[in-house]
C-alpha cells in the first residue's frame, strides 16, 4: 500500500514512495520546491538551503527531509518565500555574481530562483572578494567569483568521475573550491570536458571556453518561461550550453 | 589661439566660477572659469570628474566576455563599445574576415544606434538651446518646451529614437547592453518577421530625418554668421574613410586632415594607430589629451565625430545624405566647416544617412542568412576601430596563452575631443564672457558650445537641463561674494543656506 502514501504540500496532496524525501516526491508530481545544490542524479546534501520549506512548525531542507505520511509541508506562503530571498541575497553578496556581464545570464539557475521567489535586489553589503579565473584549461574555464559551494562538481568527479578533481578547502566564510592538481590550477588536473563534473554547475563558475554569448537573448534557457516549469540547468547541459 | 587661457599665471588672486555639473551632456563634467576683478577670463577649463577604470577591471577576466562587459561604460551608445570590442575579439579568434551576414546585421546595428544616439542629442539635449535660443528662459530652455511649443518636432524625435532602438532590440536581442556580436561574428540572424517589422517605418523615418536635415539648415541660415563664428576654432580633423573615400562608420582606415583641408595622413590601418596618435596628460583633468603624432601635442589635437567624418569624406553612398553634404560642405566655401555649431548640421546629416542606409540594408537578404560565425588560430592581440556617435573609438586588448585578458587600453570618442572642447568653451568665454557680469544665459553659452560635440563624459546619466547647478563668485582673497544657484526644479534663486543665514 505504499504507493498511497502522501503529504500535503501547500494543502496539496502530494504522493510518496518509500525512501523519498519531500523533494524527491514533489519533483515527480511536477510541484517546484526552489533549489540550487540538489540533483536527483546525486545523494542529497541540504547545503544550500534554498529548498527550506515549513514541516509541522519546523524549518527543514527539502531536499534531504524524509517524506511521511501526513505531514503538512508550507512550501510557497510569504513567509518561506521570505527565507529564501534572504538565503539568496547572502549568496549574491558572497561572491561576485554580475549578472549584467554574465554569460550564463537567462540560463544560470542562481538567476533563476532568484527571480522565481521575486529577489528584487542584493540587500545585504556586497562582500567583493578577490578571486581569479583560472582558464589554464584548454577547453573549461572556472570563474570562482561565481561559486555557490553547491558541491556538484564535488560530487560529480567523485561519484560519477571517479577523478576527484575538486574540493572544498577551508572553514566558515573562509570555504573555497579547490582543485586537486599540483599546481592547483584546472589545466594540470585530468579534468576533461566530457567530464559529468563539467555538465553540473548550476551557475556560471564552470565554463565551456570560447562559447560565451552564442545564445541569443529570447532563446536562452529562462528567456520564456521560469524555472518552475524549465527545470534545472544539469537536466539541459549537453543538448546546448546556452 | 586661446592657449593662453588654459592655465592662469597667478590663480591665488583671482575669482572662480565653476559650472557644475553640465547640464544636458552625457555623463558628469564641470567648467571652471577664473576672472579678475573686471571679470576679464584667465582661464576655462573643462573637467571630468568621473573616473571609470575599465581598462584595470577588464584584467583577467575571459576575451570572449569583452563585447558584452565593456559595453556598460556607456547606456547611450553601448552599441559601439559593444562592436568595437567584438572587432578586436575577431582579431583575437582569428576571425580575419567575418562572413557577410555577420558583418550586414552588425552595420544595421551599427546604424540604428548612430540614429537613435544622434536623435536623442539633438531633439531632447539640443533643440531647446537651437530653437529657443542660447538666453531663452531656463525653465522653458528643455525638452518639455519643446513639446509645448513644436509637439510635431518633439514627437519626431522620440519616434525617431524609438526606431532606432527597435533595430538595435531585432540585432542584439535587448535595446540597451544586448548580445548580438560574439567573436567572429554574430549569434543571430534577422527572420523575415523581424525584416518587415522595421522596413514597415523606414519610409517615414527618412521622411522625418530629412526634415531634421532641413530644420537644422534653417536654424544656421537664419543667423548663418552667427553660427558660423561661435566657439569656432581651427582644427585638424580626424575619422574613418572607406577605400573609395566613402563616408563611413564601421571598417575601413583613418584619415586626418588639416584646417585647411590639407591631408595629414589616408586611409591609415587602424591597427596601426599607435604609430599616428599619442595621449598627453595634464594634471588637471582625469581626462587625456590624444594627438597626431607627427605634428606633436602643440599642434597635433584634432576634432572627431560628425563634423570630422562630413569634412572628411569624399561622399555618401545614399543620395539623400549626399545632397545634404553638398550643401554643408559649400558653407564651408573651400576649406572644411569649422564652425562647432556646425556639429548639428553635420550630425543630422549622419541621421539622415543611417536611415537611408537601414532601408538599403533591409532589403539585402544576407541578413537572412544563418552563415554567422568564423573562427580561425588564436592570436595575442586584438585592435578594434570604428566610429562611435561621436567619433572614432579605438579598442586595443592583449590576452595571455589561456584567454585572459592581461591589458586594455580604450580610446574613446570624447576623449579624442578633450582639446577641442577645452579650446571652444575658451573661445566662448573670450568673445562672450570676458568682462561682463556672469548670468545664468551667459554661462549657458559655455555649455551650449559643450553641447556641440555631444560629449559622452561618464557614458551614464540624463541631466535634460534638471540638475541642481549652483555658482559662486570668489573675490581675489577667496571668499565668497555671491552665490546663485538652481536648483533641481529648474528654479533660479538664492542657495537656501543663504536665505536663512539672513
Amino acid at each position: 500500500m505504499s504507493e498511497n502514501k502522501a503529504f500535503t504540500l501547500d494543502a496539496k496532496p502530494i504522493e510518496f514512495q518509500d525512501g523519498d524525501t519531500i523533494m524527491d516526491a514533489a519533483l515527480r508530481a511536477g510541484a517546484y520546491i526552489p533549489h540550487l545544490c540538489h540533483n536527483p542524479e546525486f545523494e542529497p546534501h541540504g547545503s544550500c538551503r534554498v529548498c527550506v520549506v515549513g514541516v509541522n512548525g519546523r524549518r527543514v531542507s527539502a531536499c534531504t527531509q524524509p517524506a511521511t505520511e501526513g505531514l503538512e509541508v508550507e512550501n510557497n506562503s510569504e513567509a518561506i518565500k521570505q527565507e529564501r530571498r534572504a538565503l539568496l541575497q547572502m549568496l549574491f553578496v558572497e561572491g561576485n555574481h554580475v549578472c549584467p556581464g554574465c554569460e550564463k545570464s537567462g540560463a544560470c539557475q542562481l538567476q533563476a530562483v532568484a527571480y522565481y521567489v521575486g529577489m528584487l535586489d542584493p540587500h545585504f553589503t556586497h562582500f567583493f572578494p578577490r578571486r581569479l579565473v583560472d582558464a589554464s584549461h584548454a577547453e573549461v574555464a572556472i570563474d570562482f567569483n561565481r561559486c555557490i559551494l553547491c558541491e556538484l562538481c564535488v560530487r560529480a568527479s567523485c561519484d560519477v568521475d571517479k577523478k576527484n578533481v575538486f574540493s572544498i578547502s577551508g572553514r566558515g566564510i573562509g570555504s573555497h573550491l579547490v582543485i586537486n592538481s599540483p599546481s592547483g590550477k584546472l589545466g594540470d588536473s585530468d579534468f576533461s570536458v566530457n567530464d559529468k563534473a563539467a555538465q553540473v554547475c548550476p551557475v556560471g563558475a564552470i565554463l565551456h571556453k570560447h562559447t560565451g554569448y552564442d545564445r541569443p537573448i529570447g532563446e536562452r534557457l529562462y528567456d520564456r518561461q521560469p524555472i518552475s516549469v524549465v527545470g534545472d540547468v544539469a537536466e539541459h547541459e549537453g543538448k546546448d550550453h546556452g | 589661439m586661446t592657449d593662453q587661457l588654459e592655465t592662469a599665471q597667478h590663480p591665488e588672486r583671482l575669482k572662480r566660477v565653476v559650472i557644475e555639473p553640465l547640464t544636458r551632456v552625457e555623463g558628469h563634467g564641470k567648467v571652471t572659469l577664473l576672472l579678475d576683478d573686471a571679470n576679464h577670463i584667465k582661464q576655462a577649463r573643462l573637467h571630468i570628474v568621473e573616473f571609470r577604470g575599465f581598462e584595470k577591471f577588464v584584467q583577467g577576466r575571459p576575451y570572449w566576455e569583452l563585447p558584452v562587459l565593456v559595453q556598460r561604460l556607456c547606456g547611450i551608445c553601448p552599441v559601439s563599445h559593444h562592436l568595437v570590442a567584438a572587432k578586436a575579439t575577431d582579431m583575437l579568434v582569428g576571425a580575419t574576415q567575418i562572413t557577410p551576414a555577420a558583418e550586414k546585421i552588425r552595420r544595421l546595428m551599427h546604424y540604428g544606434q548612430t540614429l537613435q544616439s544622434h536623435a536623442l542629442h539633438f531633439f531632447h539635449l539640443c533643440s531647446p538651446d537651437l530653437l529657443f535660443g542660447f538666453d531663452d528662459e531656463v525653465r522653458h530652455r528643455n525638452i518639455i518646451g519643446v513639446i509645448e511649443d513644436h509637439p510635431e518636432i518633439a514627437k519626431q524625435g522620440v519616434l525617431l529614437r524609438k526606431y532606432g532602438q527597435e533595430v538595435i532590440r531585432v540585432t542584439a536581442g535587448k535595446r540597451v547592453h544586448g548580445t548580438g556580436a560574439i567573436p567572429g561574428g554574430v549569434n543571430k540572424s534577422i527572420s523575415t518577421d523581424e525584416r518587415d517589422y522595421l522596413l514597415k517605418d523606414i519610409d517615414q523615418i527618412i521622411a522625418w530625418s530629412q526634415g531634421s536635415v532641413e530644420l537644422i539648415k534653417r536654424i544656421f541660415s537664419d543667423q548663418f554668421d552667427y553660427h558660423m563664428a561661435f566657439a569656432t576654432i581651427d582644427s585638424n580633423m580626424m575619422s574613418m574613410i572607406r577605400n573609395d573615400g566613402a563616408f563611413e562608420i564601421y571598417h575601413g582606415g583613418l584619415r586626418a586632415k588639416d584646417p585647411n583641408g590639407q591631408t595629414i595622413f589616408d586611409h591609415v590601418d587602424c591597427n596601426t594607430y599607435e604609430q599616428y596618435l599619442r595621449e598627453g596628460v595634464k594634471s588637471w583633468s582625469y581626462m587625456k589629451f590624444p594627438f597626431i603624432h607627427s605634428l606633436g601635442s602643440e599642434n597635433g589635437w584634432y576634432r572627431v565625430g560628425p563634423l570630422a567624418r562630413v569634412n572628411n569624406c569624399d561622399f555618401f553612398t545614399t543620395p539623400l545624405a549626399e545632397q545634404a553634404r553638398k550643401a554643408f560642405r559649400d558653407a564651408g566655401q573651400g576649406r572644411p566647416v569649422q564652425a562647432s555649431l556646425a556639429y548639428h548640421w553635420a550630425r543630422l546629416i549622419e541621421l539622415l544617412h543611417c536611415a537611408e542606409a537601414i532601408k538599403d540594408l533591409l532589403f539585402d537578404d544576407d541578413l537572412l542568412s544563418d552563415d554567422l560565425l568564423v573562427k580561425g588560430d588564436m592570436q595575442a592581440r586584438g585592435i578594434g576601430v570604428l566610429e562611435a556617435p561621436r567619433g572614432t573609438l579605438i579598442h586595443d586588448y592583449r590576452i595571455n596563452a589561456d584567454g585572459l585578458v592581461e591589458k586594455a587600453n580604450l580610446i574613446v570618442s570624447t576623449t579624442n575631443n578633450n582639446q577641442a572642447m577645452n579650446e571652444s568653451i575658451r573661445q566662448v568665454a573670450n568673445h562672450y564672457l570676458d568682462g561682463k557680469q556672469l548670468t545664468e544665459p551667459l554661462l549657458n553659452q559655455i555649455e551650449v558650445a559643450i553641447r556641440a560635440y555631444d560629449p559622452c563624459l561618464s557614458c551614464a546619466t540624463h541631466a535634460l537641463g534638471k540638475m541642481p547647478l549652483e555658482v559662486q563668485l570668489l573675490n581675489s582673497e577667496g571668499e565668497l561674494v555671491d552665490r546663485l544657484q538652481k536648483r533641481a526644479d529648474g528654479a533660479i534663486g538664492i542657495p537656501a543656506d543663504r536665505e536663512n543665514s539672513g
